[in-house]
């Protein structure tokens, strides 16, 4: 039996486990609590000994969701595949806007020919230049879209080195050298890279000279 | 009103190049020639304060200083505050518009937009030319 000063004991210390962890749903800890009480049958050192099994089942599920996450390999996300994706999507951006102002460069040049013409020419001219300008705001609108893909990656990215934080395995970081150790030559899907980036790209003379040198 | 003066100083303020030169383009087919650029709301303003214009035409979208922070700070300028100012942006929600009025925008083009809307917009501001 619980007297009423132990009952408001209680109560505090819940709200005080409640306020240090936020997320917690306060009628969720007192049904496990209540549910291992009832699950006690008979004497109190019957409830301590169901309690300590309860306990310890729940390390266990803590221990087999922490390997079941390493194994999933979260820093594989947050070292390599975010920012590939980040470094893709720049490159993106910096190749659609190069290209719009090659576009602009030549069509403001044709549109300075379009003075030489006779008018009727000269209009019809004038009038797909101005098209050609306006479909050319895509690299804007675009480029607000691509950012906005980008601040949601760090985003996940924040997310997944957050759980990797709190649940993360030690000494996981073997991915890439389980990798680098595959000894044999590139197969089919390692080769296929998509276009590269113009710092780690080799330009059409590397290429002639690489192709040369197996004469 | 007399005729829209075609040698007006107008303003284009975007963090896009590719926008500012679109923009440019567009209305040097309208017969304005005098245009400035810049790439965000600051170095607009700055400018703003260094010589005289007619008209901005601005993004909203930029870093540091946003075109609405812009539009603040011109219609909160005792020699800016008159100024036509016209926002053109990608943002097309209804509180945007609203926002937008409320801080003393003269007009507001939607992004993407043709030639011939900005020459409509620019001519319910300036008057017909």
């Amino acid at each position: 039996m619980t007297s009423e000063a132990e009952t408001n004991g209680h109560a505090q210390r819940l709200e005080a486990l409640v306020s240090r962890y936020k997320d917690i749903d306060p009628d969720d800890l007192v049904n496990i609590v209540e549910g291992i009480i009832n699950t006690a049958q008979g004497d109190l050192s019957s409830v301590n000994l169901k309690v300590y099994g309860e306990i310890e089942a729940l390390s266990r599920y803590i221990h087999s969701a922490r390997q079941e996450i390493a194994s999933l390999r979260p820093d594989e996300i947050t070292d390599e595949h975010i920012p590939a994706a980040g470094e893709e999507l720049e490159a993106i951006v910096g190749a659609t806007e190069q290209a719009t102002n090659t576009i602009m460069e030549s069509v403001e040049a044709i549109e300075q020919e379009a003075e030489n013409l006779p008018p009727e020419v000269a209009q019809r001219l004038t009038d797909s230049v101005t098209q050609v300008y306006e479909a050319c705001g895509f690299q804007d609108i675009t480029g607000q879209r691509i950012t906005k893909v980008v601040h949601c990656l760090t985003h996940i990215e924040e997310k997944v080195h957050a759980l990797l934080e709190t649940f993360g395995e030690p000494g996981e970081r073997t991915a890439r050298e389980e990798k680098a150790s595959k000894t044999s030559g590139p197969g089919d899907a390692e080769l296929m890279n998509g276009p590269q980036s113009s710092e780690d790209a080799i330009s059409q003379d590397d290429i002639d000279a690489l192709l040369a040198s197996f004469d | 009103m007399a005729g829209v003066d075609m040698d007006m100083q107008i303003l284009i303020v975007d963090d896009y190049k590719t926008m500012l030169r679109i923009i440019r383009n567009l209305l040097k087919q309208l017969g304005f020639n005098n245009v400035d650029e810049a790439t965000d709301g600051a170095q607009a303003l700055q400018k703003l304060r260094d010589k005289p214009y007619q008209l901005v035409i601005s993004d909203w979208n930029m870093e540091p200083m946003s075109g609405l922070q812009l539009l603040k700070e011109v219609r909160a300028d005792t020699k800016l505050k008159d100024l036509p100012f016209v926002m053109i942006t990608a943002e097309s929600k209804s509180e945007n518009v609203v926002a937008a009025k409320q801080a003393g925008v003269t007009n507001y083009i939607v992004k993407p937009f043709n030639a011939a809307t900005l020459k409509n917009k620019l001519q319910a501001v300036l008057g017909a030319f």
